[in-house]
């Protein structure tokens, strides 16, 4: 438990320090859903940004497959079925919510905007209430 | 040009070792973290802890700044409304994260490992991406009628 800790403590000021070294140098939020999101639409002047941003997050996948692969591990107790819902859902929601856990949990919360911290409250509390309901059953 | 993409790209990078290292991209223990009845672990709620510590401190310190490092201006979000977008949005992703174990960022980087359950996430979360930009789409159009 405490490596466990300590490996999300130090996985998480990593978050931090890319989400700080995005905002510094190209002086905006790091948002996964919004950058990932923003693709979808036609190609404009910030399209070459959020690709390379994806491909960063993919590369970087890479790297923990060769180097960490035991980091990667996938719901063994979900369904496929459940997961394709789990990916609709995640998408929609983030897009109409205007953000997932990075944009508004971890930059929300940093600048207290009330906004992320109502929008990360509530889908901490969605998400505790559907994995404890699947646990249960 | 180059820069700006090449900064984007360690971003994107050091982001996912960050997901990695620090258990985010383990579906099975985000699932354990979000089930209270079971076995609870607890530690991934460190992870928002060093993010945001990390985070809060040199947010502050760049803001300082009059430009960021390759652009003009900086882009914060404004908007201040508490409204039913956020919070259904909110919601529905939380479901979604609790059915699925895995968030936007975490899914993206689970491809890597070519793994069935992180490519069927990712394929149906751009699909539900896409429903959100007709669904946007319709409700404005019907607003313009």
């Amino acid at each position: 438990m405490i490596e466990s800790i300590l490996y999300a403590i130090l996985g998480g000021a990593l978050i931090g320090l890319a989400s700080s070294w995005f905002l510094y140098a190209k002086g905006r939020i790091a948002g996964i859903s919004g950058i990932v999101g923003g693709l979808l639409g036609v190609w404009d002047s910030n399209s070459s940004w959020k690709l390379t941003f994806l491909i960063g997050l993919l590369l970087g996948g890479g790297l923990l497959v060769l180097m960490f692969p035991q980091a990667i591990v996938p719901p063994t107790g979900r369904s496929i079925y459940f997961v394709a819902a789990a990916g609709l859902l995640v998408g929609f929601g983030t897009r109409l919510g205007n953000g997932c856990t990075s944009g508004h949990g971890v930059c929300g919360l940093s600048r207290f905007s009330t906004r992320s911290l109502i929008a990360t409250c509530t889908f901490m509390l969605t998400g505790f209430i559907t994995a404890t309901i699947m646990g249960v059953l | 040009m180059m820069k700006k993409n090449i900064a984007s790209l360690i971003a994107g990078f050091i982001f996912a070792l960050g997901l990695g290292l620090s258990g985010m991209t383990n579906a099975d223990k985000v699932i354990g973290f979000l089930n209270l009845a079971g076995d609870w672990d607890p530690s991934l709620a460190f992870v928002m802890i060093g993010a945001i510590g990390v985070h809060v401190v040199l947010y502050r310190f760049i803001l300082r700044r009059p430009s960021p490092l390759f652009h003009d201006t900086f882009h914060i979000p404004t908007s201040k409304d508490i409204d039913r977008d956020l919070v259904v949005g909110a919601s529905l992703f939380g479901i979604g994260w609790g059915l699925g174990g895995y968030c936007p960022g975490p899914g993206l980087v689970s491809l890597s490992s070519g793994g069935v359950a992180a490519v069927t996430f990712v394929a149906f979360m751009l699909f539900g991406m896409f429903l959100h930009k007709l669904f946007i789409k319709r409700r404005t159009d019907a607003e313009v009628i």
